[in-house]
């Protein structure tokens, strides 16, 4: 570092600032939420090993076979992973400026994943009834632990769905709000993952295993 | 001694009644009078100089990183003074009963000391204090303007101070926890801890952990996204590096926490069977989960001061960091180890060789980097001309004491050698050694030196000086003795002993517990005295230590906007490259500046979910209820507002600049 | 590999003459290794860490600014050489120390068998070593001597240069069972049992206790560990019998009510299946035992009515055909539940009297025909 390779003064401060605001900020959310995704990836991740350290300590009570009803399972997989395909028409109608297709994707995607929770529900109280509560065994615990963290997941989505809905009818396609439409989207595919996750190593490798 | 009765439930007041409170225990009702009385003066002070509309309007409700980094530190001072209350009366109770006396403290009220001693310690404490740092500078360092989601820093802040005051409710309403710092099962779970102890402990963490995640998303992309034109990677400042290893190490590892946490309170409330000895649970498994997420954290909390001593080593010594690169791939690779070490906490639950071994090389293997800085440090120092200020005083006593700590670290990392260590008072005075040794040290000197940049006037050296001189005396007397201790076989977390043989180390431990506190109190003192002489120690120039990173070349105190041109780097160590070249500021042709408008909707929103935490540990499920729903209903609200930032006109930039130059000429015609 | 005993002293003294370092100067040859072991992991690393003390030191002082005559590079900042040294030294010095760390963990393994009795003294080939079943209780130890028949409370006692073999568990939370002078020590947890080997070398009264903190009654968890020669041994032994009061579960379960500083007992004899018992968390029978659990999960789970009837499988571990017996528990069941959809389960039918028996104590269940209620 000699004197002589010195920038001049004058080159060490910007000038006209290059219009930051906008386009930075979005990529900043954009990025924000994936480490956000991350972590909580990591939350499902402890759980999955939860699972996969206790999923077979039945304390000689029911196992997986004994429990799971594959075909509703299946029924409220394709509700969750047509609920990401519909969010990705609404993204694509997004892309178009057209707000009215935009909020009826919306709206199609949240009833399946009304429907996905109802089902899940349903498979809930069944089990309950069944005596096959979370306090009867490690195994019933880390399933329901599980299960139930992306149920609830799916249900803030569900809400967050239903605000977005509201601040489009407000506001329209603003920056904001696609950024916003994009997060969910985001949120959306992930928890479609997830429940990818969860349908072949709880219920497929319980089921056939 | 008998504890309140627990199990007693009313709909209306959850566990609540009246024999929860601690009357009965004198200890615990002298303090709460104690807080009671300072925290009311504190209270009628604010009142009478009329201060509420003030802190509120320019501090709480403030998205302005710096503020919030001050704030940070702040909670940890204030906390700092209550967990380290709690060490001496553990110090003074061990002496006492070392000596042969019965102590002062039954065990039931111990135990609840050293959980809440080493829980403040760490999330209430050092966390932070390195989070307010990385706060504070690190968007200095790299010319932004304010992190890249300011209201959630707020959030984060009052979601850290929400814990904090769970803590410190469970001193006066009902007790703490009595199942450790880390709160193994099944102890901490509910056969063994019918009381509301660990759900103190649990919600308080709960709540700071998603503040700290939050902190830790938002400095990663802080860091990625907003670093001035021109800072690659490899020209931003140590400490930036630092900071980001730190957030990432947060970002992926305080998930682990919360979700180990959430398993622990579902076997406590519902009954699950996760931990428990019954059922099918395994407590193994928490003890993995939970170091999982532990042994990173040592290095969320040392990583940053790493960083802290890089930039003082350099600044102090007039000279630029030797290995700049290799300090950048140590930290990295310190990063990226800390995850394969957790196993060496609990090489006496018999993992077998091949799995104890492992864990006891990777962990050793951690030193080669660190010793890589140490060198590092040390050759930065060599061939400089080193300025004796006081942050200098704490880097070459860390440098001396944390090689120390750094050595009983890896002698505990050999697995057999640990079967003897392990739970000894060997290994508190080791993780002492590099928390007292590194990371307050590192905290005292960060103080030091980024204060004028803080508040634009020194700190009074004298009383820094007393201060060091007192810690250090203090730690070497305080931890010594529990080396001796450990190899003569006692245990840690002990409030008994039989016969006197311990008595003189204990008695020696205990004064240099007293020298510390003074070394606290010389702290509190020399920052009084600083603000009485604030006018002598003034700093107009921004720049008082000659520094060289971007942080000193704007004002002390730094305008809200932090520049008024963002910056553009073309070196490591750009403001000293920027001094080099006969840098000159920009006087005029301003330009808007886009900033982010306060709100109290963190403050607010964190106080609701206090509220939520509380009903939830003592089981008052209606108000658990509505304070949920409430929260939810006003994050919800939130989202509504579009209006959460504004433009900065030129002729304001124009004013406070104008103001900066008059104060510089001023300082240059007097020399 | 002995390092001579000078050398220990010599590392010692400075630390204070006169104080029981038990730690370094322990009395058993595995915790004379594990000592050993601190001190040159010390020495290697003390190769580097005296240098670099030393080295802050001389820096310091000699750069000091007012120290005009030094000299000052500013922009020195790098030198290749230097940086392979800081990398390599490090480097050769943790890799000897893992060297080191691989050999003695394997060596010092608490679960395998003991090499030798001591540094001069290889063990025989036929040796026996003595089995002592260590139970940490809230908050108190239980020593069960299988091979003498005898157990006693917080005092411990074994013949110096006898292989110990400890067979460990807890009754409660989780603790580490730990005589310094002895060897190292290793978690105590409940429903499952962890092992030490280790051998006392000199006669002796030595401090046992946990070293894992463990509640309100912790500090008082002690014990003593007395090394005897045989003799004294025997006479200990004859001790325990003389109080003539057995450990069946009965006194299991009272010994097992939480105290603080419980006193040294004795019991005379031990019932042959409590450990069994304890170490499977169902000394009192109302519970299942763990292998008997692990047992029907291994095999698939005992389906839903497992929920309700967990006692049912009682005993299918030390079965000859777990699985068989399961599979008829279970049909049977399924049959039961088809015959009458109302109203209690019956196993009627299956030979319940041979299936059921659970070692031990059940009269109830192996009278014959039993009817298992869903409401248990």
């Amino acid at each position: 570092m000699s004197n002589a390779t010195l920038p001049a003064p004058q080159d060490f401060y910007v000038r006209q600032e290059p219009h930051e605001g906008e386009h930075h900020h979005e990529t900043g959310t954009m990025l924000g939420f994936w480490i956000y995704l991350m972590s909580d990836c990591l939350i499902f991740g402890t759980l999955f090993a939860t699972y996969a350290v206790l999923g077979r300590n039945f304390a000689a009570g029911p196992s997986p076979a004994d429990l799971f009803e594959l075909d509703m399972i299946l029924v409220s997989t394709f509700m969750l992973l047509f609920s990401s395909i519909t969010y990705g028409f609404s993204v694509i109608r997004m892309d178009k400026g057209d707000l009215k297709g935009t909020m009826i994707w919306l709206v199609v995607t949240g009833l399946f994943g009304l429907a996905f929770l109802g089902l899940e529900i349903k498979e809930f109280t069944h089990l309950w009834h069944l005596g096959a509560t979370p306090m009867a065994s490690a195994f019933l615990s880390s399933f329901y632990t599980l299960v139930g963290t992306h149920g609830l997941h799916v249900t803030a989505g569900c809400i967050w769905l239903v605000v977005l809905l509201a601040q489009l009818k407000i506001h329209g396609l603003t920056h904001e709000n696609k950024r916003r439409m994009m997060c969910l989207s985001m949120f959306w595919h992930f928890l479609d993952l997830i429940w990818i996750g969860v349908f072949s190593f709880v219920y497929l490798a319980g089921v056939l295993v | 001694m008998a504890a309140a009765d627990y199990s007693r439930w009313d709909p209306l007041f959850g566990k609540l009644s009246w024999d929860i409170f601690p009357f009965h225990e004198p200890v615990v009702l002298v303090t709460f009078i104690g807080v009671v009385v300072g925290g009311l003066a504190v209270l009628g002070t604010l009142t009478y100089f009329r201060l509420w509309g003030y802190l509120w309007k320019e501090w709480f409700t403030s998205i302005d990183h710096k503020k919030i980094g001050i704030m940070y530190m702040v909670l940890a001072l204030i906390m700092l003074v209550r967990g380290f209350a709690d060490a001496l009366l553990m110090r003074v109770q061990q002496a006492w009963t070392a000596s042969g006396g019965d102590g002062y403290l039954v065990p039931h009220h111990y135990d609840q000391i050293f959980t809440a001693h080493g829980m403040i310690m760490i999330f209430f404490v050092a966390m932070p204090f390195v989070t307010g740092l990385m706060n504070f500078v690190m968007p200095l360092q790299i010319g932004a303007r304010d992190v890249a989601f300011p209201f959630l820093n707020n959030f984060s802040f009052w979601m850290t101070v929400s814990g904090a005051v769970l803590v410190m409710i469970s001193l006066f309403v009902g007790e703490f926890s009595t199942a450790g710092w880390l709160a193994y099962p099944p102890l901490s779970g509910i056969q063994f801890s019918p009381s509301v102890g660990v759900d103190y402990y649990i919600w308080a963490l709960q709540i700071a952990g998603i503040g700290t995640t939050l902190s830790g998303i938002n400095l990663v992309v802080t860091i990625v996204k907003m670093r001035a034109p021109g800072m690659t990677y490899m020209k931003m400042p140590v400490f930036c590096w630092t900071a980001l290893c730190t957030n990432i190490l947060i970002v992926a590892t305080f998930p682990i926490l919360t979700a180990t946490l959430v398993l622990l309170s579902l076997d406590r409330y519902l009954g699950m069977h996760f931990f428990t000895n019954e059922l099918g649970g395994n407590p193994m498994m928490y003890v993995n989960l939970i170091w999982i997420w532990g042994h990173p954290e040592v290095y969320i909390l040392i990583l940053p001061i790493f960083g802290v001593f890089s930039e003082i080593v350099s600044t102090f010594s007039g000279k630029r960091l030797f290995g700049y690169t290799s300090m950048v791939y140590a930290t990295a690779v310190i990063t990226i180890l800390s995850y394969i070490v957790w196993l060496h906490h609990f090489f006496t639950m018999g993992a077998g060789a091949n799995v104890n071994s492992f864990f006891g090389i990777t962990t050793m293997v951690i030193s080669i980097p660190t010793g890589a800085k140490m060198f590092n440090w040390l050759f930065t120092i060599y061939k400089g001309r080193i300025k004796f200020e006081v942050p200098m005083y704490w880097t070459l006593g860390f440098m001396l004491t944390f090689v120390i700590g750094g050595m009983t670290g890896v002698m505990l990392a050999v697995p057999p050698a640990d079967y003897v260590l392990h739970n000894s008072l060997f290994l508190i005075a080791h993780f002492h050694n590099v928390i007292i040794g590194g990371v307050v040290f590192g905290v005292f000197a960060a103080m030091t030196y980024w204060f004028p940049k803080a508040f634009g006037f020194r700190l009074a050296p004298f009383w820094g000086k007393v201060s060091f001189w007192c810690w250090l005396i203090g730690f070497y007397l305080a931890f010594m003795p529990l080396y001796v201790l450990g190899l003569m076989g006692v245990t840690r977390r002990l409030s008994q002993f039989e016969g006197t043989a311990y008595s003189i180390y204990f008695v020696v431990a205990l004064i240099g517990a007293l020298f510390v506190a003074a070394g606290i109190a010389a702290f509190l003192i020399q920052i009084v005295v600083s603000v009485r002489n604030r006018e002598a120690l003034r700093d107009t120039t921004g720049d008082p230590w000659n520094g060289r990173t971007l942080e000193w070349s704007t004002s002390s105190p730094p305008p809200y906007y932090n520049f008024a041109f963002t910056p553009r780097v073309h070196d490591i160590d750009s403001w000293w490259q920027m001094k080099q070249a006969g840098y000159e500021r920009p006087f005029d042709r301003f330009e808007p500046i886009h900033m982010p408008r306060y709100t109290s909707t963190g403050i607010i929103l964190a106080g609701i979910i206090t509220v939520l935490g509380f009903a939830l540990i003592w089981h008052i499920w209606w108000l658990a209820a509505v304070t949920f729903v409430v929260a939810i209903a006003y994050a919800i609200d939130h989202t509504f507002n579009y209006d959460r930032d504004y433009y900065v006109q030129p002729d304001e930039v124009a004013g406070i600049e104008a103001e900066r130059t008059k104060l510089l000429a001023a300082e240059a015609a007097s020399k | 590999m002995r390092i001579p005993k000078s050398a220990l002293l010599l590392a010692a003294a400075p630390l204070l003459s006169g104080c029981n370092l038990v730690v370094m100067n322990p009395s058993g040859d595995v915790a004379s290794q594990q000592a050993q072991l601190i001190i040159y992991s010390t020495i290697l690393m003390l190769i580097v860490v005296l240098p670099v003390m030393a080295l802050t030191i001389i820096f310091a002082i000699k750069y000091r600014s007012s120290n005009e005559k030094a000299e000052y590079k500013p922009d020195w900042n790098h030198s290749t050489s230097l940086e392979i040294v800081i990398w390599t030294v490090p480097m050769a010095i943790i890799m000897c120390l893992a060297g080191l760390t691989w050999v003695a963990t394997h060596r010092l393994e608490p679960y395998a068998p003991l090499q030798r009795i001591s540094g001069d003294k290889m063990i025989e080939e036929d040796h026996e070593p003595l089995v002592v079943q260590v139970v940490a209780m809230d908050w108190k130890w239980l020593f069960i001597y299988p091979e003498q028949g005898v157990a006693a409370v917080n005092e411990l006692a074994a013949p110096v240069d006898r292989p110990i073999k400890f067979e460990i568990t807890s009754s409660t939370v989780m603790n580490s069972f730990f005589v310094p002078a002895l060897a190292g020590q290793i978690y105590a947890m409940a429903g499952m049992q962890t092992e030490l080997n280790a051998v006392i070398n000199e006669e002796g009264v030595y401090d046992g206790f946990s070293a894992n903190y463990s509640g309100a009654g912790f500090s008082h968890m002690r014990f003593k560990f007395h090394g005897v020669d045989e003799a004294g041994f025997e006479d200990w032994v004859e001790k325990a019998r003389e109080n003539e009061q057995p450990l069946d579960r009965t006194a299991f379960l009272k010994l097992d009510e939480p105290s603080i500083a419980n006193p040294v007992a004795y019991y005379s004899s031990v019932d042959p299946e409590l450990w069994n018992a304890v170490i499977n968390l169902c000394v009192d029978s109302n519970d299942l035992c763990q292998n008997d659990m692990m047992m029907v999960d291994a095999l698939g789970g005992g389906g839903l009515e497992g929920i309700h009837l967990r006692d049912v499988f009682a005993g299918i571990c030390s079965a000859g055909n777990p699985s068989g017996m399961l599979s008829r528990i279970r049909e049977n069941r399924v049959t039961a539940r088809a015959d009458e959809s109302e109203g209690p389960l019956s196993l009627s039918g299956i030979d319940i009297a041979g299936i059921l028996k659970r070692p031990g104590d059940t009269p109830d269940l192996a009278d014959g025909n039993v009817n298992l209620n869903t409401d248990k």
